[in-house]
């Protein structure tokens, strides 16, 4: 049997599956900030006409499934899986969104890393036959990850500067292995991420605590693959936030990978503008997925961009472990995608 | 850490020890002097309220000076609890921090903010049983440590 991997941790995927639509649905604060052109839709109403804030994230992932399943022109019936996440307990927006879309789950938690491990693993599935057409959503919403992490949403109390603010918003993308359906870029390499925990414990750190993951799932991408930084147009961490992006800029030099500047984004700070008092940037599932599934997907779509590494980060802590005094453990996934040619 | 004796080795501590410094050096500050002067004009306020409050009560109230400090707390707990409502104080704790609730402001804020958020899961399992995750700490705390301290000032001889 042959095995698509080359070096140590990096899969191969030959027949390069597609990724043939997307939608990104935002709330209003992302939809005041720098990508707000990029959305399919921005939702003003924090709740989007539910009772509870959970079952609002679950309609703005059901939205956005929905939608990019519809623009792939394909029917909730030709799906054959979904694969998402989100930030709460029992991944509870996802399954209730699911519960819509009548395909078979794949209910996944990789905190902020959930969109790049939901394509990561549905382009494995597809690309070695296992399903046809597969739709991989993360959400994420201010108001349960706050209420869920922190404290009450009126509760009185400051936030440190190097805090994020967790976006209200979810992004879906099927991807598919049908020859026939255009694509927006194809995705060719998978570098799945590895746990690297440098004992920060500060759940308003979480910048620190992700990027020696992504140092470490970066690194081993480009030694598995031989590439260096240079051969990707872009690459694109999830959530790293101001903290976050200034140490994976350093960590990488340090290992004598150093990235250039220019051609290294992180979508928490894409996602809002400094003069929105984020503190250090944006975060949760939702930033990464509407930043892919907006923002970079219409880059491709214009021609702008021919490859890019996509790396969303994950800080896997619960609210248990940090009470009981646990540092945080972070991940990085990395996916790497080309456009058609 | 499954392996409670396993200490890191010195080459690992060298590397978290490094990581940490790093970590430092690139996170930014909260900034201590801003901070402290918005929590001393916030607090001041607050405080400054409380006394219109007792200055009130004893002139137009027919009140005691006990009475009118009782209800100067009364009010203070009163206009936090309806500005957290409103969704105002949030606003007001991000500017004052501890200036907004070290007065019995804070204690407010603290009962009505959960009460709030935790309403849709029930009157029951989601209002009652959360209503004191914030001042329940504060006050199994403050109650155990003036019984310990009420037990020292009753045995002591003067």
């Amino acid at each position: 049997m042959q095995l698509n991997r080359i070096g140590q941790h990096t899969i191969l995927l030959p027949n390069r599956p597609r990724i043939v639509s997307s939608a990104a649905i935002a709330g209003k604060k992302e939809g005041a900030g720098p990508l707000r052109d990029d959305y399919d839709q921005i939702i003003d109403d924090d709740l989007f006409g539910e009772e509870t804030w959970e079952k609002a994230e679950s309609r703005f992932q059901y939205a956005a499934a929905d939608l990019a399943i519809r623009k792939s022109g394909l029917t909730h019936e030709q799906i054959d899986a979904a694969l998402g996440g989100d930030l709460l307990d029992q991944i509870m927006a996802a399954s209730l969104a699911v519960r819509e879309l009548h395909t078979p789950f794949i209910g996944l938690y990789g905190a902020c890393s959930t969109m790049a491990e939901s394509l990561c693993l549905a382009s494995m599935l597809t690309d070695g036959g296992y399903l046809r057409h597969a739709v991989c959503t993360a959400s994420s919403h201010f108001c349960t990850a706050e209420r869920q992490y922190r404290f009450p949403l009126e509760y009185g109390c400051q936030r440190p500067p190097t805090a994020q603010w967790t976006v209200t918003g979810a992004g879906s993308a099927v991807v598919s292995s049908d020859e026939r359906l255009p694509a927006i870029c194809r995705s060719t390499h998978v570098t799945l991420g590895r746990i690297v925990d440098m004992a920060i414990k500060d759940a308003n750190n979480m910048g620190a605590a992700m990027a020696p993951a992504a140092a470490d799932t970066l690194s081993r991408h480009l030694s598995d693959t031989g590439r260096t930084a240079a051969d990707y147009d872009l690459i694109i961490t999830g959530d790293l936030g101001r903290v976050g992006h200034d140490l994976l800029l350093t960590l990488m030099q340090e290992r004598g990978m150093p990235l250039d500047q220019t051609r290294y984004i992180d979508c928490g700070l894409e996602v809002f503008s400094p003069s929105q008092d984020t503190h250090a940037g944006g975060s949760g599932c939702g930033c990464s997925a509407v930043t892919l599934c907006g923002h970079i997907f219409h880059r491709f779509q214009k021609g702008e961009l021919r490859r890019v590494l996509f790396m969303a980060t994950g800080a896997l802590l619960s609210p248990t472990s940090s009470q009981q005094g646990d540092t945080i453990p972070g991940i990085a996934h990395a996916i790497a995608l080309e456009a058609d040619s | 850490m499954f392996d409670k004796k396993a200490k890191p080795g010195p080459a690992r501590q060298r590397q978290l020890d490094r990581y940490a410094q790093l970590v430092d050096k690139l996170s930014p500050k909260s900034a201590l002097g801003q901070g402290l002067v918005r929590a001393f004009i916030t607090g001041g306020s607050v405080c400054t309220l409380g006394q219109v409050f007792i200055e009130l009560g004893q002139r137009y109230l027919d009140m005691t000076v006990t009475t009118s400090v009782t209800f100067a707390s009364m009010m203070i707990v009163f206009i936090t609890a309806l500005l957290t409502g409103v969704g105002v104080f949030d606003l007001i704790a991000k500017y004052g921090g501890a200036g907004a609730f070290v007065p019995i402001s804070g204690f407010a804020n603290a009962m009505v903010s959960p009460a709030m958020e935790f309403r849709r899961e029930g009157l029951v399992l989601g209002l009652g049983a959360k209503l004191f995750t914030i001042a329940g700490p504060v006050l199994v705390w403050g109650i155990s440590i003036s019984v310990v301290v009420g037990v020292i000032y009753a045995i002591m001889p003067w």
